[in-house]
């Protein structure tokens, strides 16, 4: 079953892009989809019945083909089933399938390309190959493996983001995307020659087994001598950076927009940024290790979601303002997985996947519904052009910016999506740094969510219709194919938190029994006691299995204490025997709890007063404050520094080295040597031409080269 | 089947000499009879190679198939394989029918054309069979010939500067070897080169002109034999012939020249400088590593400027090469392995675009990148072609092209990272020159008026391109295909280098105690 779950989007691929001029446009474009929801149908399947304690380790691997071995160094084409994996799975091959599904209404007419040309079978012959090249990533027992799929979803997407041709800025999107991301690529990779040489493997299992004797480990790596784990774990970092466009490495993602709104709700928002959250996550056992990396994602994560939604605040093409959300929400992300809670990081992952995939492709349908028009300022009064757009996108903005009800619990807290794992995140930045810059920030950052949502709502869908009229007049509904997706979405926005609360963010013994990690009760004094080895014991569906517990749960604070005591490697996640983040998240003071919640009300209220009641408010503030607003605008300035500071200076210094350095030093020095021989060789030259040398050295070789045959075949009697 | 390598090596030979006596006349008949018989030489020649990759066994690290006369003058004619050599030969065998179907639509002066591929082959076979250092020198220098008429020939409009700057560059460098030569024949008595690579060059102190020389002897050979192979490869700073020989050599001739011309010297490199030198080696070591971490950026950055398709991918074959001169000089099992592995499949990339540049320039007859752009419109079939080798080319996992610069910088990290920084900083600017290569000759819109009626690839070229496509495929995701057959023999090769040098250090410590 995981080999077809791997291997029906490249047979999609393969088949649509290939064989579509066979078996026809349509035929190809269903493969390919009716392929994806196979794989999607067989994931869940798997995600429901998969049971960590059947498996030692809460794991197994199905070898496919042996791939590089050389030396100590062996790796395998592999699959690796854990909960990590099977949470990926879903995630990627549901959103996949309905992004393809909604391919067919989306990309029906396209005005980027002529009447008679076939752009359909490419396209979803791109996103089949991106599906399968992001399953490689997660299902990957190996590092070189996940590289292979973390460059392959990267060629998807530079494919993708180009996939309007002719449009020059397409193309230019397409290069940043690749080669930011291969900065990215650059550090994942020295991370993997590191670990190699400390561990002697790539592999996952033997890196995890190795991970307790390298604590305090150092070793040299550029100019001096480095904590192993912490080293490691940075490099590794960086690719996650590039991945994830966390700040300094995100330049390219908004830009990615260019891309078809499909390709951008599927790989720009659900799958392929989350992968660097993956990254770490899967990493868990190193990351636990490397406290002053840890630290400094954290950091970094918090400053991407707060420096993103700043940004958000101002765009006005509707795409780049989710685009900057999703870069924002990743910063969530990073900031729970650097904090240690894994599974709240995987939480926000699942969550957002659903809400933030249906955010853009109900742009997607308002897109399509105005005739390719993506400036907001253009929009207006829409909500009753396309209603049933309308409610998926209020849906999604109520996801996004955490509504729910606050401080009731139920067995779960009553919330939509990202209510429940928003406030988990935060919950547990206050629990993990003290209540210092990371829950601030994100706190902040809630807010301005919340106003972006909002203005992206208000001015989309209510107001008076502004811009074209004739546009406005003839803006229509998207078809079934294009909405019933946004549908599935939906109820994986509003049920996904409070279905999945227990086992990512609930007590600690759900939470390991879920990624099949062993846990232990401690004790008043912090002493563990060890319950059973995996908690196979009462292993049902995992995912329901937590109803009955969560009477337990509700009054539990302060009472049962669990802790993950795996070994690095026992389980999908490991927590070091000091990391108390997740149960001190959840007795964090009432007003913490309340922060996310009130910020989002403050964003709301500041969001209606500007475009609801005061519509001519955003103009004067924007012209008070002109400095600001264009700094905002123009995205801190991040293009024009990197331009400045390296690309330009590459181009330069490439014309320097090869005018300066070839052509003058090097060819010149060797030129002048041997200007006495020229004119001679000029002469020569001339006769060359005329066929008379040709004929010389051609006799010379074919003499020395019948002499040698002669000796071969009939000389020398030994 | 005792001749199976000498039948192999001078069975194009045979094609040339039917050629050049039997075949008359240059009307349309004869040129087509020319190039089948140039076809089914190089053809029959691959399936003869099969043979010897079929009697291969590669878990003998020696020689194998070895065969051994008596020639002139007390010489030896000594052939033989082993599990460094062997893919070169079948690489060679492999690409050189695909280059003579490239070469179809050449009109001038088509048998000699032919003649000399064939007898190229034939030079460039007897290069990686040849266990005799005479016999060895001969086919590497003689191999120059050929090369320097397709290129003065066949070649462009600067056609006779480039083959000059080509003949001389290499020839000088090819100078000093042949010193080195005769000062090994003159040390060891032989020059069998199996019995080289066991024979222990002097290694003790001496000065030259006040210059202490760190390993003697050794050095002093392996620099001369280092004057050469760096030519070869190109090395960084001696690789400006380069760039000009593949600008103005025909495409037949670029793809001979980067996929298999180049491999001769890191072929050098494993054959001579590391196991006949290996104090040598270990002294100079550090130099390899930092020329070839320079030849990696310098010549990423040069290329990211160029104005000029071959020019641009000559560059990058430097670049590419700069990994391959690292790996070997990381000397472990990894850089070693991804050196050879790389070379081989830096044959198939690489000539694969330079025949991509030859699509377009058959077409256009230009090789500007101005004056393209957006062929996607009119030539889907190409754009794939060309946008899969970029990839191959920038080193995308799942093609050949990863897995050699994966491992050689694998095996480059161990020894020292900031070489390994350096160079994997290439992946950055690789991507960034290859990727702004296609998006400007490929993407955009097709506006330039003598471009509306470019028609796409025929049939011929899509079968030329086909097993080209297939060889980066299958080494990509299957790369024990050439890593079971050369682990073996790159392990001995490492363990005899470590054994050589541990010898050396007792000795040495031995002498200053």
């Amino acid at each position: 079953m995981e080999t077809i779950i791997l291997f029906a989007p490249l047979v999609g691929a393969i088949l649509c892009g290939f064989g579509w001029k066979l078996i026809g446009e349509t035929a190809a474009q269903w493969t390919a989809t009716s392929l994806l929801f196979l794989a999607a149908i067989l994931s869940w399947v798997m995600f429901l019945t998969f049971d960590p304690s059947a498996h030692p380790n809460g794991t197994y691997t199905v070898n496919i083909l042996r791939w590089i071995e050389s030396g100590t160094l062996s790796t395998d084409w592999a699959i690796r089933m854990d909960r990590l994996t099977a949470i990926m799975l879903i995630v990627i091959n549901t959103v996949s399938a309905l992004v393809h599904l909604y391919s067919f209404g989306y990309m029906a007419h396209d005005e980027n390309f002529k009447e008679n040309e076939s752009y359909r079978p490419r396209f979803f012959a791109y996103l089949s190959f991106f599906t399968f090249a992001m399953l490689m990533l997660v299902t990957a027992d190996n590092l070189v493996q996940m590289f292979f799929g973390w460059e392959g979803v990267g060629v998807a997407s530079y494919l993708l983001i180009g996939f309007y041709y002719r449009k020059p800025s397409a193309g230019a999107a397409a290069i940043k995307a690749f080669v930011v991301n291969r900065v990215g690529d650059f550090g994942f990779a020295l991370g993997i020659f590191a670990l190699y040489m400390v561990t002697d493997s790539i592999r996952f299992e033997d890196i995890f087994a190795a991970i307790p004797n390298l604590q305090d480990h150092t070793m040299s790596f550029a100019w001096r001598d480095w904590n192993t784990l912490n080293l490691i774990a940075f490099l590794l970092f960086i690719g996650a950076m590039g991945k994830s466009a966390q700040l300094f490495l995100h330049t390219w993602l908004p830009d990615a927009m260019e891309g078809p709104t499909p390709v951008s709700a599927l790989i720009h928002a659900a799958t392929m940024v989350t992968a660097g959250v993956f990254l770490v996550c899967r990493m868990s056992p190193l990351m636990e290790y490397a406290e002053a990396t840890t630290s400094f994602i954290v950091f970094l994560g918090a400053t991407t979601a707060f420096f993103a939604a700043t940004v958000g605040l101002v765009q006005n093409d509707i795409k780049r303002v989710i685009a900057y959300s999703t870069c924002s929400q990743l910063g969530y992300m990073f900031v729970a997985a650097g904090l240690g809670v894994y599974s709240v990081a995987m939480f926000h992952l699942l969550t957002h996947a659903f809400f933030k995939a249906m955010l853009f492709l109900g742009a997607g349908s308002v897109i399509h519904a105005m005739h390719h028009e993506q400036d907001m300022r253009n929009y207006g009064g829409l909500r009753h052009k396309i209603p049933k757009t309308f409610w998926m996108m209020m849906i999604g903005t109520l996801a996004i910016t955490g509504v729910g009800i606050p401080l009731l619990y139920v067995g779960f807290p009553i919330g939509f999506a990202g209510f429940v794992s928003k406030d988990a995140i935060i919950e547990s930045a206050y629990a993990g740094t003290a209540g210092g810059y990371a829950f601030w920030m994100l706190v902040i950052a809630a807010l301005m969510t919340s106003f972006y949502s909002w203005r992206l709502m208000f001015l989309t869908f209510y107001g008076t219709p502004r811009g074209d009229a004739h546009t406005h007049e003839h803006a229509h509904e998207a078809p079934n194919s294009m909405l019933i997706p946004l549908y599935v979405l939906a109820i994986g926005a509003v049920f996904s938190g409070m279905v999945w609360y227990g086992s990512f963010f609930g007590s600690n013994d759900k939470v390991g029994k879920f990624f099949g990690v062993p846990y232990a009760e401690a004790s008043a004094h912090g002493d563990a006691k060890a319950d059973g080895d995996h908690g196979e014991d009462h292993s049902d569906d995992a995912a329901h299995a937590d109803e009955g517990d969560h009477a337990k749960e509700e009054g539990g604070h302060g009472k049962a204490h669990y802790n993950l005591v795996g070994a690095p490697g026992e389980g999908a996640i490991h927590n070091s025997p000091d990391n108390h983040v997740l149960n001190e998240a959840h007795e964090v003071p009432v007003w913490v709890k309340l922060a996310p919640f009130v910020a989002m009300l403050a964003g709301f209220g500041l969001a209606y007063q500007m475009y609801i009641r005061r519509p001519d408010l955003p103009r004067k503030l924007a012209e008070q404050q002109a400095p600001l607003y264009q700094f905002l605008l123009n995205k801190w300035y991040f293009d024009e520094i990197y331009d400045f500071l390296f690309v330009r200076p590459a181009f330069a210094l490439g014309r320097i080295l090869w005018k300066q350095g070839d052509t003058k030093t090097i060819d010149g020095g060797i030129n002048g040597v041997a200007m006495g021989i020229v004119p001679f060789l000029t002469r020569l030259a001339g006769r060359a031409q005329s066929g008379y040398i040709f004929s010389y050295v051609f006799a010379m070789v074919l003499g020395i080269a019948v002499l040698l045959t002669w000796m071969t075949l009939f000389g020398g009697a030994n | 089947m005792g001749n199976i390598l000498s039948l192999t090596t001078f069975l194009p030979l045979l094609g040339a000499v039917i050629l050049a006596l039997f075949l008359r006349g240059d009307d349309a008949a004869a040129q087509r009879n020319a190039k089948w018989v140039a076809l089914v030489t190089t053809a029959v020649t691959f399936i003869c190679s099969l043979f010897i990759l079929g009697n291969f066994n590669p878990a003998d690290t020696g020689f194998q198939m070895v065969e051994s006369r008596d020639w002139l003058l007390g010489l030896q004619y000594k052939m033989g394989v082993d599990g460094i050599s062997i893919l070169f030969v079948m690489l060679t065998t492999f690409l050189m029918p695909l280059v003579i179907a490239s070469c179809w639509d050449v009109k001038s002066r088509v048998k000699e054309y032919m003649i000399a591929f064939l007898i190229l082959e034939t030079l460039m076979l007897g290069v990686f069979l040849a266990l005799d250092l005479v016999l060895f020198y001969l086919f590497f220098e003689a191999g120059l010939i050929p090369m320097f008429l397709i290129i003065g020939i066949w070649g462009g409009k600067n056609r006779i500067y480039a083959s000059f700057k080509f003949f001389l560059y290499t020839f000088l460098g090819s100078v000093l070897m042949l010193v080195a030569m005769v000062a090994m024949f003159s040390a060891a008595g032989t020059t069998d080169i199996p019995t080289l690579m066991s024979f222990t060059f002097a290694t003790e102190n001496f000065s030259v002109l006040g210059v202490q020389i760190i390993g003697g002897m050794q050095t002093l050979l392996w620099l001369a034999f280092f004057a050469s192979f760096a030519v070869k490869m190109p090395m960084w700073p001696v690789h400006t012939w380069l760039p000009d020989a593949h600008v103005q050599a025909p495409t037949a001739g670029s793809v001979v020249l980067a996929a298999i011309l180049l491999k001769m010297g890191g072929y050098g490199f494993l054959r001579f400088s590391l196991p006949m030198f290996p104090v040598g080696s270990e002294v100079m070591g550090p130099l390899v590593l930092t020329l070839s971490a320079i030849a990696i950026v310098y010549t990423s950055l040069v290329a990211l400027v160029q104005e000029d398709m071959k020019k641009l991918i000559a560059y990058s074959s430097v670049a590419h090469m700069g990994y391959v001169t690292m790996g070997i000089f990381a000397v472990n099992q990894q850089g070693i392995d991804g050196a050879i592995f790389q070379m081989i499949s830096h044959g198939f990339i690489s000539g694969a675009l330079f025949l991509c540049v030859g699509v377009i320039y058959d077409r256009m007859h230009t090789r500007e990148i101005d004056a393209y752009g957006g062929l996607v419109n009119r030539m889907p079939a190409y754009a794939l072609i060309f946008m899969f080798f970029t990839m191959a080319n920038v080193g995308l996992p799942g093609t050949s092209g990863f897995i050699g610069e994966f491992l050689v910088l694998m095996g480059i990290f161990q020894v020292n990272t900031w070489i390994a920084i350096f160079a994997t900083s290439g992946v950055i600017l690789s991507a960034a020159y290859a990727l702004w290569l296609y998006r400007r000759v490929v993407f955009g819109d097709l506006i330039k008026e003598s471009l509306k009626t470019i028609q796409d690839m025929g049939t011929r070229e899509r079968v030329i391109f086909a097993p080209l496509v297939a060889m980066t495929l299958l080494l990509g995701v299957y790369p024990a295909l050439v890593l079971d057959i050369i682990g073996p023999s790159v392990s001995a090769l490492v363990g005899n280098y470590e054994t050589a040098l541990a010898t050396f250090e007792a000795a040495t410590q031995f002498a200053s105690n």
